[in-house]
């Protein structure tokens, strides 16, 4: 590892949260879908979804979370591409910096800036009636987890955003991923579900991740939920860093 | 103006002082490169004295980016070779970028921050001590002091590029390559880059400038490489060029003056350089 690697990781992550906090519009619009979503379903289907939980709002939101986290992950590639396209990105690339740092960069701003968005969705979830006992340890392990999800997925972001041609394909491909809890446990139990589309939703990732996070929000024992998860969680990053470190070298070399 | 005459431009260099500064700057031989069937560079060869101004003159599409992004580490050569103040820019890439820096037209600002912002954010990442006072100083010699808190996207065609050229003097790189430093900037910008790039060059910095227009060329470089068609078709200084062709006559032509002396006569070149 080059010996400037954090230094300079650092100042150029320092640079892109001076670009979020000079235009905090991103971080709204990745917040005000999942709102939507969490006050559509909460207050006008929500009556009328069995879920076996005594409150709605607790049942749906560990789904809107990761939908929060597919919305926000999108203005990773987005920013990326604007990099490359502008020519600050040649710039850093002609320096001599560690030449990852400039990833790395846009990878924490992206865990920074989805913090931020899933705190303002919980806050409204609380505000809508939203309550968990859990205690410092259990929302530490739902804040790992989310974490986690987020890495992975700001990993696959920087592909596009790397390899895209214009700015609609750069934040294109979120699209899949914020449809995909639709098909899970977020909204309905799957139970209800005809068969192949059941078997689909209880083997897809965002299924056990909901589930392990409702669990932890509810103190009930997480189970094989929390594994399943995890191996998800893990395994997507891994694929996805070494697929965007793949075009990285393309890109520089 | 304090641009230099052509005639004044030879034996102006800052004189080598050791025996690895004789060896010349920038030294390119037989580069190829080809995107896909397009054979955009078809073996060049190129030789930049150490202190001196080079222009890499050629039309739209001749290479001359393509030879940049090669000479900056961004792009690899097919075959030939290229080293930059010593060093091999394939094998030793990262000396190469501690020794050179790059602005023009691929190699941006950051529009969202401000032009002290940016001169901070590359004095930092050339691990220098005081980015501050480095920022301050260069936004003092470019005129750029009051622009300094605004966000770039505020700022004109001429100063973007005179905080771009402030930027490369970070860290005093001894080869500096300029991309077509004054393509849609209006004269009297033209003319405040032209004074960096010299100013530059009097401190003893190597410069490879490209470029579409001839006067650029004629005003500025020590020697002038004309890349055409994937390959230097002739180099030397603007005297040698001219004796390609046949010697002057004399002819006796009214001198009007041209639209460019007007327009900077009206518009009083250089008064203030803080407005956009």
């Amino acid at each position: 590892m080059n010996k400037h690697f954090l230094g300079d990781t650092a100042v150029l992550l320092g640079r892109s949260l001076r670009h979020i906090s000079r235009s905090p519009d991103t971080i709204i619009t990745t917040a005000i879908m999942p709102i939507a979503l969490l006050l559509m379903f909460v207050y006008v289907f929500g009556g009328a979804i069995e879920t076996g939980s005594d409150s709605y709002v607790n049942y749906l939101l560990p789904g809107i979370l990761v939908i929060t986290i597919a919305s926000g992950i999108s203005y990773t590639a987005f920013r990326l591409f604007q990099d490359m396209q502008g020519g600050i990105f040649a710039r850093f690339q002609s320096m001599p910096i560690a030449r990852t740092s400039v990833l790395w960069a846009h990878v924490l701003t992206s865990l920074v800036a989805n913090l931020i968005s899933l705190v303002v969705v919980v806050g409204v979830a609380l505000l809508m009636g939203f309550r968990s006992g859990a205690d410092v340890l259990g929302w530490l392990a739902v804040a790992g987890m989310l974490a986690l999800l987020t890495l992975a997925l700001t990993w696959l972001a920087v592909i596009p955003g790397l390899t895209a041609k214009s700015v609609d394909g750069a934040g294109a491909f979120s699209y899949p991923l914020i449809f995909l809890p639709f098909v899970s446990s977020a909204f309905v139990p799957t139970d209800t579900m005809p068969g192949p589309v059941r078997a689909f939703a209880e083997h897809q990732p965002v299924t056990a991740i909901v589930n392990a996070i409702r669990d932890l929000f509810a103190q009930q024992p997480v189970g094989s939920d929390i594994w399943t998860a995890l191996a998800w969680c893990v395994g997507i990053l891994v694929v996805t860093y070494l697929a965007a470190t793949i075009a990285y070298r393309r890109r520089i070399a | 103006m304090t641009l230099r005459q052509p005639s004044m431009l030879t034996g102006m260099n800052v004189p080598a002082t050791t025996s690895q500064l004789q060896e010349p700057a920038i030294r390119v031989r037989g580069l190829e490169k080809s995107y896909k069937q397009l054979r955009v560079l078809r073996g060049v060869d190129l030789d930049v004295a150490r202190g001196s101004i080079f222009a890499l003159l050629g039309s739209n599409g001749a290479g001359k980016t393509t030879v940049v992004k090669i000479l900056s580490t961004l792009l690899k050569a097919d075959a030939g070779t290229a080293h930059v103040n010593g060093f091999d820019v394939a094998a030793q890439a990262a000396d190469v970028r501690e020794s050179i820096s790059l602005t023009g037209q691929f190699a941006a600002v950051d529009e969202i921050l401000t032009g002290r912002e940016n001169l901070v954010l590359v004095a930092r990442l050339r691990h220098l001590k005081a980015p501050d006072v480095i920022a301050d100083d260069l936004l003092r010699r470019f005129g750029l002091t009051e622009a300094g808190g605004r966000r770039v996207a505020t700022y004109s065609g001429g100063m973007r590029r005179r905080l771009d050229i402030a930027m490369s003097l970070i860290g005093n790189p001894p080869v500096v390559f300029l991309d077509e430093p004054t393509t849609g900037l209006d004269p009297q910008a033209r003319l405040e880059v032209w004074q960096a790039v010299n100013e530059l060059a009097q401190g003893g910095t190597t410069v490879l400038l490209t470029t579409q227009y001839l006067d650029e060329a004629e005003n500025l470089a020590d020697r002038i490489a004309i890349l055409h068609e994937g390959r230097i078709i002739v180099h030397g200084t603007l005297d040698e060029l001219r004796r390609i062709l046949p010697p002057a006559e004399v002819e006796y032509v009214e001198k009007q003056p041209s639209l460019e002396d007007i327009f900077l006569t009206l518009v009083g070149a250089g008064t203030d350089k803080e407005q956009p």
